[in-house]
């Protein structure tokens, strides 16, 4: 039962071949028997999936048909959850239970999904390994030596180990379309504004976005539908209609404009990756499309302005946990300014401080122009280079990362190595603008990602082409050894 | 311009993180580390350019001056550290 994706899960519970109780026990114990080994999971809910098991068969037995009924789900451990431990992978949250639901826990939970648990991520979503978890390092189902991407890490290794069929994560600089390049999943960051993020702990709001990770895109449009729309609560939601993306699956190729950005191929891509991404341009070519060659001459300042951008809101939102209303509270403070400097200091870990270091530097008395102000310039060059682009092409296609998923530890002593693993991804956040990560082949047993952008609300766009190569491929059908 | 440890030990008071004194060597490498990243920014003619702030350019927007929440004291207070009376308790600020 583990190895239905989510449209098989839809399928068969409309016909009655199993209830969603059934399905549910049977993922909970597979949870239980295989995470040990990758550590996806912080919390596993197993009474409340329970309860929303049989809830959802009572609903479909009252003649409810949701293609999401009953069909199981787990949420990055970023995203509140009614009276379950929220805890951002951090020991700042490890006592928070949250006093509300996220609008996309639930609105998915309206929709009768299930949830199994919450799972492993990098500290407040700030890593590119899921490495900086107070929770510990997750790992790679293809290669338990290795890494699975991060921040949404645990909810890339839990659909890799076929513990379930989807997973929610977060994108803010490639989290959710990196963990999927590394662990052979389809994941999906909409563009800005699509997904609310009220109730998603902030790390950088600006560029924050939550989105599906699955292993098909079919299934990625599904869990879209119900994650997608507009929320009075978010103030940067954007008020947009949703479009039927799973209708959009099936759409022609034909005369469909890419552009390989020549910026993609250059220095520090694995070329092994590049020949698989050829590989993978050609594949779409027999589909219809059309290629040639573009450039985005600005992508390479992306990472020093998202090192600015980034910890400059981190420092800001993560200014909030200080000790007084909810989360870590250091031991017998002696005074205010002790309770604040001491329950930070021991409720963040390594990679946090630093990044709430250099984002309040960022911010300082002189230093504002110069670092805060000049990354917004770059922000908006790099928009331009996209818009530019779109007038040439309908989609932008090149690798997810430069090189397969590391070995756990090989990155962890210098900060600024596992940043630049980030380069290909970070742009559409800084842009705003949708992408998709979908599986094209190995390396050394590794997963390889191939990376789509669209102009903005083209987010069926990417779910169509990365639909129809998966018609023709079956790259996202191979499974881990073992899993 | 690398960072001194104590332009380390001032901006780690500016963010209230107290920093164990055997820590400050190595975090001041680290933000040097990503300084020397960040500056290669200033290598790049931004004259004339627009700081792009939202995405998509939206501003922020208003609603109706309405009472639309209702009182949740008591779980919000629920999970606290400390709290009496549905005050929030925190070491004594005035002698």
């Amino acid at each position: 039962m583990h190895e239905l994706t989510l449209a098989e899960i839809a399928r068969g519970l409309a016909d009655k071949s199993f209830s969603s109780e059934e399905l549910t026990g049977a993922l909970l114990a597979r949870v239980k028997q295989i995470d040990p080994q990758i550590n996806s999971f912080i919390s596993v809910t197993e009474e409340l999936a329970l309860g929303q098991a049989r809830a959802a068969d009572a609903r479909r037995a009252a003649g409810e048909n949701g293609a999401l009924l009953g069909a199981p789900i787990a949420h990055k451990d970023l995203f509140c959850t009614l009276g379950v431990r929220t805890s951002c992978g951090s020991k700042m949250l490890d006592n928070f239970k949250a006093p509300y639901d996220a609008t996309v826990v639930a609105k998915l939970a309206e929709a009768g999904m299930v949830t199994l648990g919450k799972t492993n991520m990098d500290e407040f979503a700030m890593g590119s390994a899921n490495e900086s978890s107070h929770y510990g390092a997750v790992k790679n189902p293809w290669n338990l030596e290795h890494v699975p991407g991060g921040s949404s890490g645990g909810s890339a290794a839990a659909v890799a180990a076929r513990l379930l069929p989807a997973t929610t994560g977060t994108d803010t600089g490639g989290s959710i379309r990196q963990p999927a390049a590394l662990t052979n999943l389809t994941g999906l960051k909409p563009t800005y504004g699509r997904v609310s993020r009220w109730g998603m702990i902030a790390y950088a709001s600006s560029l924050d976005q939550g989105g599906p990770l699955a292993r098909t895109a079919e299934d990625c449009a599904l869990l879209l539908q119900g994650m997608a729309g507009f929320d009075a609560k978010d103030s940067t939601s954007i008020d947009e209609p949703v479009p039927d993306y799973s209708a959009a699956l099936n759409g022609s190729l034909q005369g469909l404009r890419i552009g390989l950005p020549k910026e993609y191929f250059g220095a520090g891509l694995d070329p092994r990756i590049a020949e698989l991404v050829q590989a993978s341009v050609k594949e779409l070519e027999k589909l219809g499309a059309v290629v040639k060659e573009i450039s985005l001459p600005n992508m390479q300042h992306a990472i020093p302005a998202y090192y600015v951008i980034a910890p400059a809101e981190a420092s800001s939102n993560l200014s909030r946990f200080d000790g007084v209303r909810f989360g870590y509270r250091c031991e017998e403070p002696k005074d205010l300014t002790d309770l604040y400097k001491r329950s930070r200091g021991e409720g963040f870990g390594t990679e946090v401080q630093r990044r709430i270091m250099v984002g309040t530097y960022a911010l300082s008395a002189g230093y504002y122009d110069a670092y805060y102000v000049k990354a917004q310039q770059i922000r908006r060059l790099i928009k331009n280079d996209f818009m530019a682009a779109f007038t040439e092409v309908d989609l932008i296609l090149g690798p997810t990362t430069p090189n397969p998923a590391w070995k756990l530890g090989a990155k962890s002593s210098d900060p600024v190595a596992a940043y630049l693993e980030d380069v290909y991804t970070i742009t559409a956040n800084l842009a705003g603008l949708p992408g998709l990560s979908m599986p094209a082949g190995f390396v050394d047993g590794l997963p390889v990602g191939v990376q789509l952008l669209a102009p903005y609300f083209q987010e069926g766009r990417l779910l169509n082409v990365a639909h129809r190569y998966q018609q023709v491929t079956d790259w996202h059908t191979r499974a881990p050894n073992g899993f | 311009m690398a960072l001194e440890r104590s332009d380390v030990e001032k901006i780690a008071h500016l963010a209230r993180l107290g920093l164990n004194e055997g820590e400050l060597p190595r975090i001041t490498d680290a933000l040097n580390s990503i300084l020397g990243l960040v500056d290669q920014m200033q290598a790049v003619d931004t004259n004339g350019i627009e700081p792009l702030a939202h995405p998509l350019e939206a501003s922020q927007r208003l609603r109706p001056d309405q009472v639309t929440e209702s009182n949740q004291r008591d779980a919000y207070q629920a999970i606290a550290p400390s709290t009496e009376s549905g005050l929030y308790l925190v070491p004594k600020v005035i002698e």
